[in-house]
């Protein structure tokens, strides 16, 4: 076979390539679909993430706002409504809060209080969660705000691969949708070893990433590790810390991770659960309702009288996200070990 | 209807995307910008009704001349010592920039931003306010605390995030906060210091005390509703409050348009809330100062509030993070119209005959040598990620006043973890 018919090799992707790529696919497919917020336009925003569209779809379909998060997340549900499908980034998940009520009480309820008649197909991107020294207001991990409200969907990727089918989604979904981008894994897949060189995404098997169209449905977990002595449930970068414990303490374990945090893959867990009669939840958020106090209700409540051991939960603490002190804080190896050597204890104490 | 059926036969309707002058490889050429000459805008008493300065919002207060003279009814008339204490803490700011900024490069500390081409701006500000008027800064006025003597070892202790850091090591450097220094906790939110500085001036003038706030955004935070909420309780309650908007031209890759600057002026947003509005000349440290008093004349007699725009440019990056050459002329700098605002006050010395290039050059490296000294003293009390952090146990501390027991729980927690980690981090 001559060089020029070989089949077209898919360069390995990181993250944001990943994302870059998702949302290119979906401009190039729809012509409703445009991207914007602070310096995404001729930049392509502070992360890459959106670099080349304004050059590629025009700068009414990829252009830079004011700085006004409110004013962003506004003009994305007028936008929607009209009938285009915005992806509104906001620059990091620390400074959402200015929009909330654009999304808390219009673009979550517009549906609803206009009985179907005004939709908003929109999707808010947001780099979020710590490990990049970035102090507190570059490290939240806010994403049980957004399940908390209804009419919102919120998705949480872990790697190129389901980055981009999930975006995709999103995008296509006819409901708004806050996608959290864990940018501590945008470069690689982190697992929490800070002490550890960070492998590049291209030796990951998830940096192989189509360059056509293709969709990771909402609402489906994926499990990345079939085990029968406990299930953990995570998303975003606690993916990696979870599947990096389980294989240093050979334990046998499920690893879900949710993707969707909301509609939640409740199947997946239940049946997963039942089987291992243990449960670990992990989230880099704070502990105190945070979505792993909806996950361990809801493991309770359908899960009882299957389990052998009380839920289990590996979270940052209730403090903001301190500057210096950020691997102490960070729910990295040694938390997830604790958390399992506590979960595997049988009723009489033995491990 | 579809919004793509054909509808009356009317214009097609088109979106506008504001662009800047000059991007990356274009020859950048400032000469449409109107600099009018020094001396030429009155100065309007400091009683004056807002409506009757209206033209102050779109002019530019301007001191120093082409022949770096002082002239115009805005001259603070200063004299030569604290022109030449000023013009030290202009070139000490720039001099601690320089080296931060470096320290972050050699990997001491996690990030840094500089505020070089704008030193003016805090400067001349700070000089013109008393000593213990409240300030809420953005993280661009460093040069507040500088021009208040603050320790530049306690500074660097805070970018360092080491074992002496006053915020225990909590916070992103250049975060400073000090309430001895009157120098508000800098906050990472753009913009939510703006109505906190309204409010603590509010505040004041509800207890009959004789201080003043003074707080500071950049252009395109200027956008953020923080800053509108700030204006409209500033004009309601006649706030004793100076609001300063720094114009640099840019916000990280977005060029002022992008907060409004195609359309009008920055100081302009003044004349709808019915405030006074100042458009200055940011890189004239005369200039600075003079508006600076005079507004806080007008705030201290109870005449409200004063919207000061400060015409500048960011001569470097936005932060350690990004490369301007990526969204920006490079040549920008070097056209600017305004000049540097260090030279620019060093040549008016020079007019006056109160100081020398060789004394400037001697200055410059006594203030190099200082940072230098200040920054191996800083860095015996560690680097960042170098162990020589606050104890472990700090990270609960000051969440609440007193400490609920899910916390003391966490702490526990969190010292078992370290002990099953063999004790990495300090502890108490
Ligand atoms: C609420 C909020 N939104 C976005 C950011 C991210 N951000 C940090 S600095 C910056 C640009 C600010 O530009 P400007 O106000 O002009 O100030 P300058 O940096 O030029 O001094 C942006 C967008 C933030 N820190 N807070």
């Amino acid at each position: 076979m001559s060089e020029e018919n070989k089949p077209q090799e898919t360069k390995p992707k990181n993250m944001i390539q990943a994302i870059n790529s998702a949302m290119d696919v979906a401009m190039d497919r729809d012509p409703n679909v445009c991207v914007f917020g602070e310096d995404v336009g001729y930049y392509g925003g502070v992360f890459r993430a959106t670099a080349g569209l304004q050059e590629k779809y025009g700068k009414t379909r990829a252009f830079d706002t004011p700085i006004n998060e409110c004013g962003i997340i506004g003009v994305a549900v007028g936008m929607a409504t009209y009938g285009l499908r915005p992806v509104a980034e906001i620059q990091f998940a620390d400074y959402i809060y200015p929009g909330l009520d654009q999304i808390v009480s219009e673009a979550a309820r517009l549906r609803y209080r206009s009985a179907g008649e005004f939709t908003v197909p929109m999707v808010i991107r947001s780099p979020f969660g710590g490990g990049i020294f970035g102090g507190q207001t570059h490290s939240q991990s806010p994403e049980s705000i957004f399940t908390h409200i209804c009419g919102i969907k919120t998705v949480i990727p872990s790697t190129p691969y389901d980055a981009k089918g999930l975006l995709i989604a999103a995008i296509e979904d006819p409901d708004p949708v806050v996608f959290f981008e864990p940018k501590r894994i945008y470069n690689g897949p982190f697992d929490g070893h800070y002490d550890e060189p960070v492998q590049p995404w291209s030796k990951h098997p998830a940096s192989a990433v189509p360059d056509e169209h293709y969709v990771i449905p909402l609402g489906k977990a994926n499990t990345l590790r079939e085990g029968n002595d406990v299930t953990l449930l995570v998303y975003g970068t606690m993916v990696h810390v979870a599947l990096r414990a389980v294989e240093e303490l050979g334990v046998d374990a499920d690893v879900i991770d949710l993707r969707t945090l909301l509609p939640l893959d409740i199947e997946a867990i239940e049946n997963s659960v039942k089987k291992t009669g243990r449960c670990v939840i992990m989230h880099e958020a704070t502990r105190t309702s945070g979505f792993g106090a909806e996950l361990a209700a809801l493991v309770q409540e359908r899960c009882f009288y299957h389990l052998e051991a009380p839920v289990q939960r590996v979270t940052g603490y209730d403090t903001p996200y301190p500057h210096s002190l950020e691997w102490a804080y960070f729910p990295g190896p040694v938390r997830t070990r604790l958390a399992l050597e506590r979960v595997m204890e049988d009723v009489s104490g033995q491990v | 209807m579809a919004a793509d059926e054909p509808r009356r036969n009317l214009p097609p309707l088109q979106l506008h995307i504001p662009e800047p002058k000059f991007r990356p490889g274009d020859e950048a050429d400032f000469s449409d910008i109107e600099v009018p000459p020094a001396g030429e805008t009155p100065r309007p008493d400091t009683a004056a009704p807002h409506d009757a300065m209206r033209g102050h919002a779109y002019g530019l207060v301007r001191v120093l001349d082409d022949d770096h003279k002082a002239v115009g009814p805005w001259d603070p008339k200063l004299d030569a010592d604290t022109l030449r204490k000023m013009l030290r803490a202009m070139a000490l700011t720039r001099a601690y920039d320089q080296r931060m900024f470096r320290a972050q490069r050699q990997g001491k500390t996690s990030f840094y931003m500089k505020c070089t081409g704008e030193e003016a701006v805090a400067i001349a500000a700070t000089f013109a306010l008393d000593r213990d008027d409240m300030t809420f800064p953005s993280y661009r006025q460093q040069g507040i605390l500088i021009a208040r003597d603050w320790s530049l070892v306690d500074m660097m202790n805070q970018v360092y995030s080491n074992k002496k850091d006053r915020l225990k090591g909590r916070q992103l450097p250049i975060m400073y906060s000090t309430k001895q220094g009157a120098f508000f906790s800098i906050s990472g939110n753009l913009a939510t210091q703006f109505p906190q500085a309204v409010g603590w001036a509010m505040a004041s003038a509800a207890k009959g005390d004789t201080r003043i706030a003074a707080t500071w955004t950049g252009e395109g935070s200027s956008a953020e509703g923080d800053f509108h909420s700030a204006c409209t309780f500033a004009a309601v309650y006649k706030a004793p409050v100076i609001m300063n908007v720094v114009n640099n031209q840019w916000a990280i890759s977005s060029f002022s348009g992008f907060a409004g600057a195609e359309q009008t002026t920055f100081a302009a947003r003044a004349v709808g809330y019915g405030i006074a509005g100042l458009r200055v000349d940011g890189n004239d440290a005369l200039a600075v100062y003079a508006a600076t008093q005079w507004a806080a004349e007008r705030a201290r007699t109870n005449n409200g509030p004063t919207l000061i725009e400060h015409f500048t440019y960011r001569a470097e990056g936005h932060s350690t993070s990004d490369d301007p050459s990526q969204y920006r002329s490079a040549d920008e700098a070097a056209e600017w119209p305004l000049g540097d605002p260090i030279a620019r006050l060093k040549n008016h010395l020079i007019g006056l005959g109160e100081w020398t290039e060789e004394k400037q050059e001697a200055m410059d490296q006594e203030v190099a040598e200082q940072v230098k000294t200040a920054a191996k003293q800083a860095e015996k009390n560690g680097i960042l990620g170098h162990g020589l952090h606050h104890p472990l146990e700090t990270m609960f501390e000051e969440v609440f006043e007193e400490m609920p027991w899910h916390l003391r729980e966490q702490e526990e927690e969190m010292l078992a973890e370290n002990r099953a980690a063999n004790n990495v981090a300090k502890t108490r």
